[in-house]
């Protein structure tokens, strides 16, 4: 049977979607109209070393004296890897283990939902956070000139298709964000919105009217074209009515930017508006001063992180099985620590896949050492998996694209660098 | 100097009634003919004499007034713009008349911290007091969020705010990094960014590259020469008091080096990310910015270099050789050396385009911008003055392309509505719900400059919704009531009062369709909707509906 479905189950989650789940094995993986991805970027670049921790590694204790993350004690019974009032990494092969601030993803490990990927990243050498993070969102390193981003152009090969139902969902992607982040960048429609409670014009109805049709009259540009996209949005966001959203299954968000985001995608699936892609991100992992270890300001960014990402998937309850969460960031940190108790730019980071069809209690991606022979430019943690074999393998399972060649131009995903995550 | 300075009275913008310190004289004898482009230049423009002068009240101020149009054209485009160059020409009283209501701007960071102290929730521990001493501390962040709208709506030294503004976002520091910012940000930009905005920018770059604010902002106070690496004896320097007295040594086990600081400022600050600098330049630069950092960093005391911090041994930077136990010398070869660099030119030339000129400025303009300031050993005026002179800044293509920031958006409406400075923090907040939260931007790379990054369907709502907002009378120092444009428009037709709005606020400028749409009161292209049923006109909005409107309208969000 597939862990997933058992978890949620054993999360305290509605038994009638165990039935559903073991049904949901039959059915044809052409079936895939509620499919949802969300995507999660930590901004800045989170110390991947210090969030899914090598503490098999003698290497890794000797390049971070101060800032790295005890091994997990063999006494170790507690969720949160506490032993004996000191806290080390939560236990998850005997080789790897989370970051104690990530106890909240202790229950998705356990039960199949979670699956971190070690050494992955961007092949560009860069260690500039803007271009990082462009290269990420446009799925093409190295390549300054792309505009559009990599969901975006699923969105947008996608609507050529002739199958596909001719009426799109102005909210078929959205990003919880003020601005439109460049991985949704592109001719096809999207919503970025900053608050849901927030997406209603203020006027009354012929005022309405006159403005909306401001927006339709005049030329085809950026501003007249959001605007009509604007106003059908509030129009299909008036007649689903998300409004008084209440959490299920007990989910407490954290009350915070990112926890109220993440509260608000679940208002959306909920609110059967046509998500099929949401988008929110997170910022302050550019931590190169005092970075903390099993405490500090890295831990509290991951518990944050953490407790909004559990809330998710504990809210959306048996939805999950049709969701995927992938967490994101642009590139990891210095595999040594600098002279200010924190992490200088690096190279590979880590991702962590989350969902009902998730391969998960296992840790993806192979591990390339951190010997100094090992080491990226003899500094930073070396990449095994690029981000987009990753990203090529979540559009095709999740999403069900079939031919990708357009959403990752001049990337040839090989069969053998697929992890099969899902 | 007292005469001209009089005289140049007129040449500030002023038509706003509340403003009511200036009169109207005659145009005087405002730049030396020279600086003034020649009439060949003149003549190859496309814009016609009116768009001409509609482009740099757009790109120079941050919008214009009622009655700016008409002064510009009484003093001629050239010569108003060459006006704005030289700030210490206009006289400023708005501006100064803002200052006195914000105590703080004037504060050293020191005496900040002290007066407006942080809460300590440990030792304060009466609730009441802690909330007192807390809304107290916010007035630091506050008034300079209220102070950089107000001045921006006020001043009428115009392109020195929008320069300002322009530096801020270039040299962008969060307010949100940690305490001491918070104290120091007031003195960044009063000391550091102020005095340079249109000067030398070699004398900004370093005056930045000592701000404690941006010393504190990418953790250069911290960074020290690596276990090992040669540092300078500092006993033996105690003794001698010389810098050169110093001996190497090597470096005790401490600290170490920290490269944020050093890559930042190749890459936002001056080269840009393709300006040709490699990771060992990056650490090269950071080692020779050892031992910048902040004197009595408690007290949030200034710059100060210590030699006991410092990486002492040979660096080599972008090919440069730096010879060892120079100290302070490095980091300031290091600023000579990219300064004028032709990747620093050229980067600063394509952002003041991209600010001024369009989203993609033509290369040609780039090219000639970059090298006024490689010419003129980085003069920021002078390469102003090259795009503002140039024929591509009054080129068709260039005309209302750039889509308004959120502060551009909320200023330029308040402009145009002639409101009195809000001293409330309510319109900063409305910046900061519209995407733009002042002096809050996270990262180093500021806030972005193109107008794709700005729109979207939820920003398109946001701004809608903002022009609804201040129609309504809920923006505090608006007022359409006593709006002097209304006086005439009451008692006009309907037509004449949406010619009147059309002008007050879009420029003149509105499509026929959007004109229409005003003017009718039925929406053509909603003939068959439920409310206009029956082909019945709608009641014809009041004054403040056709404001609202007109703010909402996609006209109003480019400049």
């Amino acid at each position: 049977m597939k862990s997933g479905a058992l978890a949620l189950v054993t999360m305290g989650l509605s038994p009638s979607f165990l039935k559903r789940a073991v049904y949901a094995q039959g059915l044809s993986r052409a079936a895939l109209k509620d499919k949802v991805l969300i995507c999660l970027f930590q901004r800045g670049a989170a110390d991947a070393l210090n969030v899914v921790v090598p503490h098999g590694e003698t290497e890794y204790y000797r390049l971070r004296p101060n800032i790295a993350i005890p091994a997990p004690s063999i006494l170790t019974a507690g969720p949160a890897g506490v032993r004996g009032g000191a806290p080390g990494a939560i236990e998850l092969d005997g080789f790897f283990g989370l970051h104690p601030s990530l106890a909240p993803f202790k229950n998705l490990w356990d039960h199949g939902l979670l699956a971190p990927i070690v050494a992955v990243g961007s092949p560009s050498a860069t260690r500039s956070h803007f271009d990082a993070q462009d290269f990420m969102e446009t799925g093409t390193p190295d390549v300054r000139s792309t505009s559009d981003g990599w969901l975006n152009r699923y969105l947008a090969v996608k609507g050529t298709c002739t199958q596909c139902d001719a009426q799109r969902s102005p909210f078929e992607a959205v990003a919880l964000s003020q601005q439109t982040p460049r991985i949704l960048e592109g001719p096809a429609p999207t919503v970025a919105m900053a608050s849901l409670a927030d997406f209603s014009i203020r006027a009354t109805g012929t005022d309405v009217q006159r403005l909306e049709a401001l927006y339709r009259t005049g030329n085809a540009d950026l501003i007249h074209g959001a605007g009509t996209e604007t106003f059908e949005a509030v129009k299909m966001l008036q007649s689903a009515n998300p409004q008084r959203y209440a959490p299920e299954n007990g989910a407490e968000y954290p009350r915070s930017p990112f926890g109220r985001s993440l509260l608000q995608i679940a208002q959306l699936i909920k609110a059967d508006v046509g998500l099929e892609i949401a988008f929110a991100d997170i910022g302050g992992w550019d931590t190169h001063v005092n970075e903390g270890s099993v405490s500090g300001p890295l831990a509290s960014r991951l518990g944050e992180f953490s407790q909004a990402i559990a809330a998710l998937v504990i809210d959306l309850g048996d939805r999950m099985d049709d969701v995927v969460i992938l967490t994101m960031s642009e590139f990891g940190r210095m595999a040594k620590q600098n002279g200010n108790g924190g992490t200088d730019h690096g190279h590979a980071g880590a991702m962590f896949v989350i969902g009902g069809h998730v391969r998960g209690h296992k840790v993806h991606g192979r591990w390339p050492g951190l010997a100094p022979e090992q080491l990226y430019e003899g500094r930073d943690l070396a990449l095994t998996t690029d981000f987009r074999s990753v990203f090529n393998e979540i559009v095709m399972t999740q999403l069900g694209a079939v031919g990708t060649d357009k959403v990752f131009p001049g990337f040839e995903a090989r069969t053998e660098d697929r992890l099969s995550l899902l | 100097m007292r005469t001209p300075r009089l005289l140049l009275a007129a040449l500030a913008l002023a038509a706003c009634s509340s403003n009511a310190s200036r009169t109207a004289m005659p145009a005087a004898t405002a730049a030396p003919a020279q600086v003034l482009p020649s009439a060949e230049d003149v003549a190859i423009r496309e814009q016609t004499a009116d768009q001409q002068i509609r482009q740099a009240l757009a790109r120079l101020t941050f919008g214009a007034r009622p009655g700016d149009v008409e002064q510009v054209r009484t003093v001629g485009v050239d010569r108003w713009i060459a006006t704005q160059l030289d700030p210490a020409r206009i006289d400023d009283r708005a501006d100064e008349r803002v200052l006195t209501e914000f105590p703080t701007l004037a504060m050293s960071s020191a005496d900040l911290i002290r007066d407006y102290p942080p809460p300590q929730p440990k030792h304060d521990r009466d609730s009441l007091d802690l909330r007192r001493i807390r809304s107290r501390a916010q007035r630091v962040v506050l008034e300079l969020q209220i102070a950089k709208v107000a001045r921006a709506v006020n001043s009428d030294r115009q392109l020195q705010e929008v320069m300002v503004d322009f530096w801020d976002n270039h040299f962008n520091i969060f307010a949100g990094k940690g305490v001491p910012e918070r104290y120091m940000l007031a003195s960044f930009e009063r000391d550091a960014i102020r005095p340079n905005a249109l000067g030398r920018f070699r004398d900004l770059l370093g005056t930045v590259a000592k701000s404690p604010a941006m010393l504190f902002y990418l953790d250069n106070w911290e960074s020290t020469v690596e276990a090992g690496r040669p540092a300078f004896n500092t006993a033996t320097a105690m003794r001698a008091r010389r810098a050169s007295a110093y001996r190497l040594a090597p470096a005790p086990r401490r600290l170490g080096l920290n490269e944020n600081y050093g890559r930042e400022l190749l890459e936002l600050h001056t080269l840009g990310v393709d300006g040709g600098y490699t990771q060992a330049d990056v650490i090269a630069a950071a080692r020779a910015f050892t031992g910048w950092t902040i004197d009595k960093p408690r007290q949030l005391g200034s710059f100060v270099f210590r030699p006991a911090m410092h990486d002492a041994g040979e660096k080599v930077f972008l090919g440069h050789s730096l010879h060892a136990g120079r100290g302070i010398q490095d980091g300031e070869d290091v600023l000579d050396i990219i300064a004028r660099s032709p990747a620093t030119a050229h980067f600063i030339a394509t952002k003041l385009a991209r600010r001024f000129v369009s989203d993609s400025p033509p290369p040609a303009l780039v090219d000639r911008a970059a090298a006024t300031f490689a010419r003129t050993d980085g003069d920021i005026r002078e390469t102003l003055r090259t795009i503002f002179t140039s024929p591509e800044f009054f080129s068709r293509a260039a005309y209302k392309v750039k889509v308004k920031s959120p502060f551009e958006l909320v200023v330029s409406a308040l402009r145009a509505v002639c409101a009195n400075p809000d001293s409330t923090a309510r319109t900063a907040q409305i910046v900061a719900r519209l995407g733009e939260p002042l002096y809050m931007h996270r990262d180093p790379n500021g806030y972005p400059e193109t107008g794709d990054a700005w729109i979207n369907t939820g920003s398109i709502l946001s701004r809608i919704n903002f022009g609804l907002l201040l129609a309504a009378g809920r923006v505090p120092g608006v007022s359409l009531s006593s709006w002097e444009h209304r006086q005439g428009l009451d008692t006009l037709s309907r037509d004449a009062q949406v010619d009147g709005v059309i002008n007050a606020i879009l420029g003149g400028e509105a499509s026929p369709d959007s004109r229409l749409l005003l003017q009718s009161g039925v929406n053509p292209l909603l003939r068959d909707a439920p409310d206009s049923a029956a082909g019945a006109p709608m009641t014809v909005p009041g004054l403040e509906q056709l404001v609202g409107l007109a703010l909402g309208a996609p006209e109003f969000q480019r400049r």
